[in-house]
């Protein structure tokens, strides 16, 4: 099962280095992993996916929680979230081939960033397997290149004052 | 370690503008350190400097490896931090199988490093390494020193770190340009570790239900590790056994944690441990873990260990809860103030089925050796410096035969008195923990049992231990092969003895050649006077023993199997 676990870590050299080892050293395997700043300048937040078992998953979250510079470990699994991957796509567009592939961005409330003779290239974000299905739509036209940040993901807050 | 804030009005009588290299040497003596061991070098050259009229005693080791495994010991023996520095390069290089030694085992370690100059990292400067790179797996924590404003507060921090929680090495890796450039040190030094929050205090209801399982149990089994020793939890471990009436096995870490010559224990479990232990744990209706880890060593077969317990697991470290075995009551936290609430709510029952039942296999499967034969057998020796020393020396071990007779055949009676590379499995250990040991703990015996190619290893160190007039005694139960592995191939590769033998130097004549005493003994009727005089010897000494080519240790748990699958039950019955 795929787990989206969020670390609030120092922001220090070598936290990088250090999670990553732990999960090599451990043999997690690690789906996509993301880092970022937040909002404290000492602070970044890793949002790292992780696929395994519950018991996998509870010896990740517990190694994470070990290492000196990392703050506060949350595993996000039956919590509601909102998750977003942001991806980055050049895609074959001749000239012929426009207006259904703009439809097709359109579609998926994507947005055009860079526009070349032969190509386009385009900004979308959403859920992951939204992303995945817009990928899979573009392959018809052919894809010159992807690059994505993995996901990101907050809790939802409560809708009312308790 | 407690660690104070300093105020500049506390060392107002120095002034408070210092160069890296001193405020260095200031947190270390703040810190309450007065020995240390380390290796000079090129960008350690400001430090070493500093150090040479500081009041901390110095021991310099031949390697820094052996100088690692001396701090280590050191903390082991006196349960204070043990203190380390290298150069760079090559100097933190050798401090790895240290570090990974004191990792698996948890023992409090600050390594210092020398680092090239700040500018010169990372272009492959002369004796430049990653050090923080290399070392990150094998250490709690490390880091790097950029700014000589940060070196207090992080020395400071190094030390909370080391020794707070599940202890264990930290490296502090400092480019020599920052043990150089001057910095005020006024103001209180205050620590900066968000990410770093301590749980000594159990949850009470967590306490309250391990009680209620322990007084509802009819055969229930305390099974005690490293942590014990490291909580400074003796005491309580032995009033709740008494009060709860309970019996004990330790893990090889856990020895000297509970008295062995009390009935209720049941010694070291596992794949060497004894046959009465092995199957306490197997029949056992609850299983106490306290400070223990259910290492593959103790646990043989996973999925049949302890089939019939429900477990309770009292631990510092929350990941080493249900990470091999499932866990019923989980305790986070220190195993002193646990086991003190715990004694409370525990309450006197007799057992007398299943103590009698312990009773039984106690007395069918001992730890036994064949003493008929007129060679000298391993375990023979043991027994007899276990007798001459009256339970009481500290003993460090080398790794692999000599290790487990060592534990079968020592009878530990207090914590802090057998130091040995339990998790790492380290070779080479046993000659410089017996000096680390020796330093800490002067008026002690200190004996190193040690293989004869465990002590090749680094037997360079017997220099270390004559410079410094240690009376260490090593005795090297000589089989000419690497024992344990050679066991194995006698059991599971048709005794095809690849590369488990080399050619070995007289021993006592090398002592001898370093200033150590030496002696070579190959006769069964001679061991007890050498021993007698061994241990009134000044000098360091080195006793080789040519013990018994074969020998095996028994009985063995072999890989995969179940524990109370054991080899060599029926080879113990037959010596009866």
């Amino acid at each position: 099962m795929k787990h989206i676990i969020s670390a609030l870590v120092e922001n220090k050299p070598g936290v990088l280095a250090h999670v990553a080892g732990m999960f090599a050293a451990r043999a997690f395997n690690i789906d996509s992993l993301v880092v970022g700043r937040t909002e404290d300048p000492q602070l970044s937040r890793m949002t790292i996916v992780v696929v395994g078992d519950d018991k996998v998953v509870e010896q990740v979250r517990k190694q994470l929680a070990k290492i000196v510079p990392v703050v506060k470990v949350q595993d996000f699994v039956g919590q509601p979230i909102v998750a977003r991957d942001l991806m980055l796509i050049t895609i074959s567009a001749p000239p012929e081939k426009r207006p259904e592939i703009m439809s097709l961005i359109e579609m998926f409330r994507g947005k055009v960033v860079d526009i070349a003779q032969k190509s386009l290239a385009v900004e979308i974000s959403g859920p992951e397997a939204k992303i995945e299905a817009f990928i899979n739509a573009c392959k018809p036209y052919g894809i010159k290149n992807v690059a994505r940040t993995g996901t990101i993901a907050i809790p939802r807050q409560a809708k009312t004052e308790p | 370690m407690k660690s104070k804030s300093r105020s500049s009005a506390e060392s107002a009588d120095q002034s408070s503008i210092k160069a890296g290299a001193q405020i260095i040497v200031d947190m270390l003596i703040e810190q309450g350190v007065d020995t240390m061991f380390g290796y000079t070098g090129g960008v350690v050259l400001p430090l070493f400097d500093r150090l040479y009229d500081a009041p901390i005693r110095f021991i310099n080791p031949r390697h820094e490896q052996g100088g690692c495994h001396m701090a280590d010991a050191y903390a082991r023996a006196s349960g204070k931090v043990g203190v380390m520095v290298a150069t760079s390069g090559p100097g933190a290089c050798n401090l790895v199988t240290g570090l990974a030694t004191a990792m698996m085992d948890s023992v409090p370690l600050v390594a210092l490093t020398g680092q090239v100059r700040t500018e010169l990292i990372g272009n492959d400067a002369f004796q430049e390494a990653d050090t923080t790179g290399i070392t990150r797996p094998v250490t709690k924590y490390n880091c790097i020193v950029k700014d000589v404003k940060d070196l207090a507060r992080i020395i400071k921090e190094a030390f909370y770190i080391a020794s707070t929680g599940r202890p264990g090495p930290v490296l502090v890796d400092i480019p020599v340009d920052v043990e150089v450039t001057k910095c005020s040190t006024d103001g209180p030094v205050e620590m900066e570790l968000p990410g770093y929050r301590l749980r000594p205090k159990g949850n009470a209801r967590q306490i309250s239900l391990a009680a209620q399982a322990i007084n509802k149990s009819d055969q229930p089994v305390l099974y005690v590790g490293g942590g014990i020793i490291i909580a400074n939890a003796s005491d309580e471990l032995r009033q709740l056994a008494k009060k709860a009436h309970l019996p004990v096995t330790m893990t090889l870490l856990g020895l000297g944690s509970f008295d062995q010559r009390k009935p209720e224990s049941l010694d070291m479990l596992g794949m060497h441990g004894s046959a009465y232990a092995n199957y306490a744990v197997q029949q056992c209706d609850l299983l106490i873990a306290v400070g223990a880890r259910f290492d593959d060593r103790v646990t043989g077969k996973l999925t049949t260990f302890a089939p019939k317990a429900k477990i309770i697991h009292i631990d510092i470290d929350p990941a080493s809860i249900s990470k091999n075995v499932h866990v019923d009551i989980p305790v986070v936290g220190d195993a002193k103030e646990i086991l003190g609430e715990l004694i409370k709510e525990v309450e006197f029952r007799e057992r007398k089925k299943w103590f009698d039942k312990i009773a039984e296999w106690k007395k069918k499967y001992p730890f036994r050796y064949d003493n008929t034969s007129s060679k000298i057998k391993p375990q023979y020796v043991i027994e007899e410096i276990c007798r001459q020393t009256k339970n009481d020396a500290i003993v460090t071990t080398g790794v692999g035969q000599n290790q487990m007779w060592a534990a079968q055949f020592y009878k530990f009676t207090r914590p802090r008195q057998l130091l040995s590379s339990g998790g790492l499995g380290t070779m080479g250990y046993g000659l410089p923990a017996a000096i680390g040991a020796q330093v800490a703990k002067p008026e002690s015996i200190v004996i190193d049992i040690d293989g004869d190619h465990s002590f090749n290893m680094t037997m360079t160190e017997l220099a270390t231990a004559v410079e410094h007039n240690l009376p260490i005694k090593v005795c090297i139960l000589n089989n000419g092969y690497m024992g344990m592995v050679r066991q194995w191939q006698e059991l599971f590769y048709n005794k095809r003895y690849s590369k488990t033998y080399l050619a070995n130097p007289d021993y006592a004549a090398v002592a001898r050649a370093m200033g150590a005493a030496g002696e070579t003994v190959d006769k069964k009727d001679d061991v007890p006077k050498v021993i007698k005089s061994m241990l009134t010897e000044k000098k360091p000494c080195v006793i080789d023993f040519r013990v018994e080519r074969e020998e095996n240790v028994w009985p063995m748990v072999p890989a995969g199997k179940s524990i109370d699958e054991m080899s060599g039950l029926d080879i113990l019955e037959s010596m009866a």
